[in-house]
């Protein structure tokens, strides 16, 4: 798609788009999200960090968390990255099938993953931290929480690209799409390996 | 990967230049794996690592975050341009946060 | 009266056997996509940046007026002793929601009104990045400071201060709604400012036109870029530090009770890492106009362009590091505040060098005090008398007694008012002819800017003297006691500031009553470049064709029009520039070789509705959760209508009515 004649080929990105850098818009959107949501889950991180000591006896980090558990569904995040990695690998080579194949497992490691998140919850729980026990409760719940949020929004947006690769309704450039995808999914990965460190980690 | 042809010469090395294969990913992810699994051993042997745990484990931390970032986010191998829209998020959250932690006295002991 | 003089040529003429409005196939089988060009769908839909800028500006002006009522009832409360116009309740919530308003619902989006106007047309380019994402960012900030002030008839507006500190504005000491009014609204049109910066900063990195490299950005362009990051990085902030404090009277969280173990800085530590880059966004765009003006009506180019480039970068990022000047007196610590009172020393620096670069471009030049040009001058005075008062500041010890007195409003009045406020203005009379086609009446402008002027300097300049007097902020009254001895007391330059607010608001409204004046049967249109200007905007018709531009440009220099108007004919470092081209015969040319195929992105009706979940969503997290539910219904649908929609319409379905072909093609 020719737009005039002084567009010379340099700066036109791999949509076809004519851009003064020839990088797409939409990828320098998303990284400039990720650079902002630094600041988000930054601020969350520190005012748990702040707060991590303020509790009860026997309801601190150290009586309460389960590391083993934990530790294993850090293990299915991680890998979701690698299923999405593979998942961006084989749009690249305009492989639907196995795209959709991919997404889904990172979908479902990604569902694993939360449903992980929702047994040690409920599990803390019943153990006696609610989300107001302690201010170390609520930062801890407050942190974690958003990052499920997260990660489950990225769970339906992969699903929901499988369905649109399935019906040939993706907007725009397919690869970039599934890239840009696996940009989020990668950064809320990203983040869980700072809490994983950062808050089960190190101990009071 | 890039559907306008002109501009790039065949698609085999378009991966070799732009990043890693998926054999070289899976060995990423292995590596990941590793070093999750000495950052879990590191917590349960703080004792005997004594001062070097924390910077050892923060080190290992940031090792994971990096290799994501670098590798499977592929930062290392497009544009800077996108590198510098996320390193300045990352610099101003550090910055910031650490600072607004240590006038609250967090890392005296 | 029309407010946008279409110019008689222009393409959008149509002829008769054309109907205005398509007969589009519907998408889905249900509702079929907008694609009217006039009437109201075609502002309620349009992805248009020029008339979402216009919309934005309405809507800032109506909330520069309510934030202004609720001034002069402040005003009004402190005319005299014991005062009875306000109880202490409702002076709380009028000076929060006076605040409130005029931050973040009148010079934020007023700023973004020109930036969403004037920045695809300085930078040649058709339209922003994302249209759609600029539309939803429009109809989130309105809806937002909708929702944000329907508090006041739910209960009472928010009470707590603009900066809402923690833990006075929990349950436990604001019972009523306004706060979570306050907080929801306020996350709300943050996702506006959010995904506007992501917008804007794509757009200037991706879409200049050819030869417009970095160095050769218009001045403006160069502040709002710096500006978008500011946003970008600080409204996650802030976000942060609503959430919990929602969490808290919501869900009864304890993040700020003190007595649960709280700390009782965090909430002024986060409001602060967010609001002192929050100052610069505000002040920033108006610097970017002034030094647009300043040139132009100096008949000589902005003096150092790279050093005035440089100085907004550097405020830019030293911003970040300056903000607990904000905390001085709340027990930090000797060291925290001397890091920080050393900062905030070292910002004044960039700062100056703007003002020196603006005094500059003026020595030596040929000036033409037009209305633009006055406004401009008067920032240069303005804000320099409130950058004097913020290096005071600056000094900790002097800034433990001004802190918390009327010797800090002063200062923050002096900076917004005189700073950011008449660059406003400024841009408002430089630009108006472009976007409206008509010229805004002179004389009365100038009648406008001294009423202005003198109202603002009678109503901020006493504050100075009270604040040192000792008249503490937030003060609901005053008694003769507490006025002090002499004629020259508390009682008598708080009647002088009052006066002085009614002489300001005489003077807005005369800037109202130009509008009126300007716009009436009968009144000329305005020459094509009355101001003989210097940038790119300028290469456009009054106001510009739907498309911007007919051809896209190709740039040579900073201020391209300039160059294309005048020719350099000195030697060796001596300018000597002839006229080689006219206004007429500059855009005659772009005309004549217009581009074939013009790409234009199509109205959604998407934008709105995602839109207009939020507040839905946001009443029901205070009433009742099946408004919340309702709210995330549609946002969700709206979501997934807007992924699953083309970028333009389909072929058919879009049938604008022009002189030139006009093909649609997908295109951001």
């Amino acid at each position: 798609m020719a737009d005039t004649a002084f567009h010379a080929d340099e700066h036109v990105d791999h949509g076809g788009h004519y851009s003064a850098t020839g990088l797409s818009n939409n990828k320098l959107a998303m990284w400039m999200f990720l650079g902002s949501e630094c600041l988000l889950f930054g601020g969350l991180i520190s005012t748990y960090m702040l707060y991590r000591g303020r509790h009860s006896e026997n309801l601190g980090p150290d009586q309460v968390w389960d590391i083993p558990f934990t530790s294993a569904s850090s293990f299915v995040l991680l890998m979701s990255s690698l299923t999405m990695v593979l998942a961006v690998s084989s749009a690249v080579r305009d492989d639907d099938r196995n795209t959709k194949v991919w997404l889904s497992v990172t979908a479902l490691l990604g569902a694993l993953f939360v449903a992980g998140q929702v047994y040690e919850f409920t599990t803390f729980y019943r153990e006696g931290l609610g989300f107001t026990t302690s201010l170390f409760s609520s930062s801890f719940y407050t942190l974690t929480g958003f990052h499920g949020v997260h990660v489950s929004v990225g769970i339906i947006m992969l699903m929901s690209l499988v369905g649109m690769i399935s019906k040939n309704k993706v907007v725009g450039d397919k690869k970039e799409t599934v890239e840009l995808f696996g940009l989020y999914w990668h950064f809320v990965d990203v983040v869980w390996i700072l809490i994983f460190t950062l808050v089960y980690l190190i101990p009071a | 990967m890039s559907t306008v042809t002109e501009q790039h010469n065949t698609h085999g090395d378009d991966h070799a230049d732009h990043g890693l294969t998926d054999l070289g990913y899976i060995k990423i992810a292995i590596f990941l794996a590793v070093i999750t699994a000495v950052e879990v051993v590191f917590s349960y042997t703080q004792d005997q690592l004594g001062a070097a745990f924390l910077p050892g484990l923060l080190i290992l931390m940031a090792v994971k975050f990096f290799m994501v970032l670098l590798y499977f986010m592929h930062l290392k191998f497009d544009s800077k341009l996108f590198s510098l829209m996320f390193y300045i998020g990352l610099v101003l959250a550090v910055g910031c946060y650490a600072v607004f932690l240590a006038t609250l006295h967090f890392f005296q002991s | 009266m029309a407010i946008i003089e279409r110019p008689s040529d222009a393409v959008e003429v149509v002829d008769e056997t054309t109907p205005s409005v398509a007969t589009p196939e519907s998408s889905y089988g249900v509702f079929r996509r907008p694609v009217e060009t006039t009437g109201w769908k075609s502002w309620l839909f349009t992805i248009d940046h020029k008339k979402l800028g216009i919309m934005y500006g309405v809507v800032a002006m109506f909330f520069f007026v309510v934030g202004g009522i609720e001034a002069m009832l402040l005003r009004l409360q402190l005319a005299g002793p014991n005062g009875t116009v306000l109880s202490a309740d409702k002076y709380n919530q009028m000076f929060t929601m006076h605040a409130t308003t005029m931050v973040f619902l009148f010079v934020m989006p007023m700023a973004a009104a020109f930036a969403n106007y004037f920045v695809p047309l300085q930078i040649g380019a058709r339209d922003v990045a994302f249209p759609r994402i600029n539309a939803f960012g429009f109809w989130a900030f309105l809806f937002g400071g909708l929702f944000l002030n329907t508090s006041w008839f739910l209960g009472g507006g928010a009470d707590g201060g603009w900066f809402m500190y923690a833990p006075n504005s929990s349950v436990a000491f604001s019972p009523s709604n306004g706060v979570d009014f306050w907080g929801l609204g306020l996350q709300i049109t943050g996702v506006a400012s959010l995904t506007g910066a992501i917008n804007l900063i794509v757009t200037v990195i991706n879409m200049r036109a050819p030869g417009m490299s970095l160095m050769k950005l218009p001045i403006f362009t160069w502040m709002v870029l710096v500006v978008q990051f500011l946003l970008l990085f600080a409204i996650p902030v802030i976000t942060v530090a609503l959430f919990m404090l929602m969490f808290q009277r919501s869900f009864d969280a304890t993040f700020f009770s003190v007595e649960a173990g709280a700390d009782p800085l965090l909430w002024q530590h986060l409001f602060w890492i967010f609001g002192h880059p929050e100052v610069y966004i505000l002040v920033l765009p108006s610097f970017g106009i002034v030094s647009e003006i300043l040139p132009v009506f100096s008949k000589k180019p902005l003096f150092g362009y790279p050093l005035v480039v440089f100085s907004g970068a550097a405020i830019g990022f030293v911003g970040w590091g300056v903000w607990a000047h904000h905390m001085f007196a709340s027990g930090l610590g000797p060291i925290s505040v001397a890091a920080f009172s050393v900062a905030t020393m070292a910002i004044a620096i960039p700062t100056g060098v703007k003002i020196v670069n603006w005094t500059l471009t003026m020595w030596g030049g040929k000036l033409r005090f037009t209305v633009p040009m006055l406004y401009s001058v008067g920032v240069i005075v303005q804000f320099t008398i409130g950058g004097l008062s913020g290096v005071t500041h600056s000094v900790a010890p002097s800034d433990t007694q001004q802190t918390d007195t009327y010797y800090i409003v002063a200062h923050f009045h002096y900076v917004i008012f005189g700073g950011a406020v008449l660059g406003l203005f400024a841009g408002m009379y430089y630009w108006w002819p472009k976007m409206f086609g008509k010229m805004l009446n002179e004389r009365l402008g100038r009648v406008n800017f001294w009423f202005t002027i003198i109202g603002m300097n009678l109503t901020f300049g006493p504050m100075h003297i009270v604040g040192l007097q000792g008249q503490p902020r937030r003060m609901y009254v005053w008694t003769e006691n507490r006025a002090g001895d002499g004629f020259f007391n508390i009682g008598f330059w708080n009647l002088i500031a009052s006066i002085g607010s009614f002489v300001l608001a005489l003077g807005i409204l005369l800037f109202f009553v130009n509008i009126y004046v300007s716009h009436r049967k009968g009144t000329e249109k305005a020459p094509l470049d009355p101001w003989d200007a210097r940038s790119l905007e300028w290469i456009t018709t009054n106001p510009p064709k739907e498309h911007n531009f007919d051809r896209l440009p190709q740039v040579g220099h900073l201020d391209e029009f300039f160059h294309r108007k005048y020719e350099d004919r000195g030697s060796d470092g001596h300018h000597e520039f002839h006229q080689i081209a006219t206004a007429e015969e500059v855009v005659a040319e772009e005309e004549n070789n217009a581009d074939g195929h013009i790409h234009l992105p199509s109205p959604s009706y998407w934008p709105i509705l995602l839109a207009f979940s939020l507040p839905i969503m946001a009443y029901g997290v205070i009433y009742n959760v099946f408004l919340l539910i309702g709210g995330a219904v549609l946002g969700l649908v709206s979501f997934y209508g807007w992924g699953l929609e083309p970028h333009t319409a389909p072929e058919d379905d879009y049938d604008p009515p022009t002189g030139t072909a006009m093909e649609v093609a997908a295109h951001g």
